[in-house]
């Protein structure tokens, strides 16, 4: 990256990619070939930048310009005015909603002030498709300082000392895990990469896998030289077509390059790394169930222990660790345990990527330190609520996780303070929510996901989610019962004791954390058959407004159950109990007189009934 | 998801003829050439029965799904029972015993688009084209399939169809997605 005088990122993520980023890379590229520019002026597709609202991206170097929305068309604009003479394209100019003012380049966006980024680094810095961008930011280096500087040992007692856990959900320490696997014995161990990531809502590792596949490459290597192990593997979803082709060219430069293989810098080390593909089960994500799927076996998990350190692929000794914990890895032996650990909270250090989805301004990939506060997140680099609606709760650990609500927005943000929360870091996603949405059928959402994707195997899962499913489905029907309260806690308390793997101990969380920080909105739409945010169709009431009703009748004409009565020329009025909601009364009244309310009714039943009865 | 197997007298010709990837004799229900490319398949694999979901994903690449025929002849050549090979390919959701349509329709249901009204996409798509989740339309034009986070949440909520992405769907806008194909 070095005599260029200016660089053109464009974002190549899969956000922008549908976007038409490709396009925008074609016409620039033309563009400044045109120009006569190709020797000052390079352009290349990165990962994300995490801003995928406002996709697709393209970034200025070394200006920091940061252009959002950009079309094929704009291409020629930026180059002529931009790259020509030097003036930025304003109307391209990230917008900030609060002081509506274009932001001149990045560093000065609300959205990336907060941030600081570890495992996502070199995306949308580099271009991932070239090895030697990544050697150029020092790619290898750590594994090259291992191999020849430090012992398995050493290296193990950092990555300790560094303080790293798990991001791939549990939060397990990742120094401890590698000791356990490098003690056990075996004639052959493997290491293994969970990219699965099959919590919907969620592309964090994808990002990374995407923008950045070396630094995960580098340290399946570190891990390898570690634990004793000559042989990797990647298990990714198919889903993930871009990741994989961005791996498969990174595995075969590096080949190339010799930095995997055999004897690696000269060292009696070889490492190799291939890839195995998921098929879309969540439940591969589970180790145990991961493994068996790269055994060519449906992903069914089994009892741990044995646990994979001791016997996992092919029965022998196995690490199995997230996508982002090993693109922690090469950063901590380059800037050295005490730099990582500096970082976070007392007992989670380091950073965290979350995918920000939902009812949110600034829709995203970010990188956090561990210990920030929901209410920064949310409001400073998330831009805050969408169309300025109120903040309702923060869905954290996708289906195995929970809620977080307003008395959460100022609690640090760690994996104890989730858990505490009765919610849990889970891989990252982080979908906001907002008065529109209903808890309940939040939680019907999850549990929808979790009856289609439980392998069955045990009972309590197979059988017990079903009926959470059902109950929950009752509920938001408007046919809940005081009781159905009763057996969601105590059936999901007893799936979190008896279930087999993960999947089904911690399925019944997003319904428990709901109960617990909603109950009210539960027992309105059991008792008083309503849903205050409108979302249950089922809890809306068609309602003749009186004052607008001119009596015209169209719409007894079209109601196919004759729910509506009155006389011509007098206002009509609906019976509620045997009204289907249909809505073409609603569409046929030339008056607007029919509205869709909240709360039932209960007077203009009362009349009903009587006329009724008279 | 049961499949007639239809076994017409020219394909038991074939069928008396044919060989596996270890030079045995097997009878499927399929025509040589696609034969030959199971065979091929499974070679370019060492027959392992470890890599049957990389046969299957890649047999499925070709054919564009997976036929009783198929994972009959796939079994045979890693040497595992079809119930092995079936179970497989029932227990993972990518992988499609029936052929998808010629524009195969998918909606984004994670949650991301779910929270911004994925469902009501998805139902307009089930009403305008008359078919359910899963299936495809009985001239073979379009099929609907769901799937979880495509990973552009930001244009939540998204539909594809083929490998088109559609960003920020309304289920006003169904129609028009559909009217696109249509022609
Ligand atoms: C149902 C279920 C799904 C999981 N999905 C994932 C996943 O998609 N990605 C992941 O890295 N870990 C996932 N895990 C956690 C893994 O079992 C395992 O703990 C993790 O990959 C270990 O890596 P780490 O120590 O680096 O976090 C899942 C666990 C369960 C129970
Ligand atoms: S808890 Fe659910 S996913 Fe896990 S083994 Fe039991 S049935 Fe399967
Ligand atoms: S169609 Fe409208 S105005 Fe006419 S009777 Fe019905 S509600 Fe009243
Ligand atoms: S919504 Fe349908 S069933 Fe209900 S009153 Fe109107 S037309 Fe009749
Ligand atoms: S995909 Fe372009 S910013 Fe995320
Ligand atoms: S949830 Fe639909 S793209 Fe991510």
């Amino acid at each position: 990256m070095s005599h260029y005088k200016m660089h053109l990122l464009v974002c190549a993520g899969t956000g922008c990619h549908s976007s038409e980023s490709d396009l925008v890379y074609e016409m620039l590229h033309d563009e400044v070939e045109r120009k006569g520019l190709s020797n000052d002026v390079q352009v290349i597709r990165t990962g994300c930048f995490g801003f995928c609202e406002k996709g697709p991206i393209v970034k200025v170097l070394p200006d920091n310009t940061f252009y959002t929305e950009v079309k094929p068309g704009d291409a020629q604009e930026i180059i002529d005015e931009h790259v020509i003479k030097g003036r930025k394209v304003e109307r391209l100019l990230y917008l900030d909603p609060e002081t509506n003012e274009h932001v001149l380049d990045s560093k000065h966006m609300g959205f990336y002030k907060k941030q600081l980024r570890v495992a996502l680094r070199n995306c949308g810095t580099i271009d991932p498709e070239n090895i030697d961008e990544s050697i150029a930011r020092d790619a290898y280096m750590a594994l090259g300082k291992v191999i020849t500087e430090m012992t398995p040992r050493e290296t193990i007692e950092l990555i300790k000392r560094s303080g790293l856990r798990g991001r791939g959900g549990a939060g397990f320490p990742t120094g401890l895990k590698w000791e356990i696997t490098s003690k056990n014995h075996g004639d052959r161990k493997y290491v293994v990469c969970n990219a699965d990531e099959g919590d919907p809502g969620a592309f964090m590792d994808r990002s990374i896998l995407e923008g950045d596949p070396h630094s995960v490459l580098e340290a399946m290597a570190i891990c390898g030289y570690c634990i004793g192990a000559s042989e990797g593997l990647i298990y990714i979803r198919a889903e993930y077509p871009l990741a994989i082709r961005r791996l498969r060219i990174a595995i075969s430069q590096a080949q190339s390059y010799g930095l995997l293989g055999e004897n690696i810098f000269g060292s009696d080390f070889s490492f190799n790394i291939k890839l195995r593909y998921g098929a879309g089960a969540f439940v591969c994500g589970e180790e145990t169930a991961l493994i068996h799927s790269m055994e060519g076996l449906r992903g069914e998990p089994t009892n741990k222990p044995p646990f994979p350190a001791e016997r996992g692929y092919l029965g022998k000794p196995t690490c199995v660790n997230n996508v982002e914990t090993f693109a922690n890895i090469p950063v901590i032996v380059l800037k050295g345990a005490e730099w990582f650990a500096s970082i976070g909270t007392e007992k989670s250090k380091g950073t965290k990527v979350f995918a920000l989805a939902g009812k949110i301004n600034n829709v995203g990939l970010i990188e956090v330190p561990m210990g920030i506060t929901l209410r920064e997140i949310i409001y400073e680099i998330g831009g805050g609520v969408k169309e300025g609606k109120k903040f309702k709760a923060v869905q954290t650990g996708g289906p195995s996780g929970g809620c977080l609500t307003e008395k959460h927005l100022d609690t640090p943000i760690d994996y104890e303070s989730l858990m505490a929360a009765g919610s849990m870091m889970g891989s990252g996603g982080m979908i906001v929510l907002d008065e529109d949405d209903c808890m309940v059928s939040v939680a019907k959402f999850y549990l929808d996901f979790i009856v289609e994707e439980s392998c069955g195997k045990c009972a309590p899962c197979r059988i017990g989610s079903k009926r959470l499913y059902e109950t929950l489905d009752r509920i938001t029907l408007g046919k809940g019962e005081q009781e159905d309260i009763e057996i969601l806690k105590n059936l999901g308390m007893v799936m979190k004791d008896t279930a087999l793997c993960g999947l089904g101990q911690t399925a019944p969380n997003p319904v428990l954390s709901t109960l617990d920080n909603f109950k009210e909105e539960y027992l309105e739409h059991v008792n008083e058959k309503k849903c205050r945010s409108g979302q249950c169709r089922d809890l809306l009431y068609y309602v003749i407004l009186e004052e607008e009703c001119t009596g015209c009748m169209a719409c007894t004409r079209v109601c196919p159950t004759h729910a509506i009565i009155g006389e011509r020329r007098n206002p009509h009025v609906i019976n509620q109990e045997v009204c289907i909601k249909c809505g073409a009364c609603m569409e046929k009244c030339q008056f607007d007189a029919i509205s869709l309310q909240k709360d039932y009714p209960r007077e203009v039943q009362l009349t009903t009934n009587n006329e009724l009865t008279v | 998801m049961s499949q007639k197997v239809i076994i017409t007298p020219e394909a038991f010709e074939y069928m008396e003829k044919v060989t596996g990837t270890d030079g045995v004799e097997v009878r499927v229900n399929l025509p040589k050439e696609i034969i030959e490319q199971i065979n091929e398949i499974c070679d370019s694999f060492d027959n392992d029965p470890g890599e049957l979901i990389n046969v299957l994903h890649e047999a499925q690449n070709r054919f564009g799904y997976l036929p009783a025929e198929v994972q009959d002849m796939v079994a045979h050549n890693l040497h595992i029972p079809v119930a092995q090979v079936y179970g497989v390919v029932t227990f993972y959701s990518y992988f499609s015993m029936i052929p998808k349509g010629e524009h195969p329709i998918s909606i984004c249901v994670g949650t991301a688009c779910y929270v911004r009204g994925a469902e009501r996409v998805l139902e307009e798509f089930i009403k305008e084209l008359g078919i359910k989740v899963g299936e495809t339309t009985p001239d073979g034009r379009f099929s609907i399939n769901c799937l979880r986070c495509v990973g552009a949440c930001g244009l939540a909520p998204v539909v594809l169809v083929g490998d088109k992405v559609y960003g920020r769907v309304s289920p006003d806008g169904v129609k028009q997605i559909i009217a696109e194909y249509s022609s």
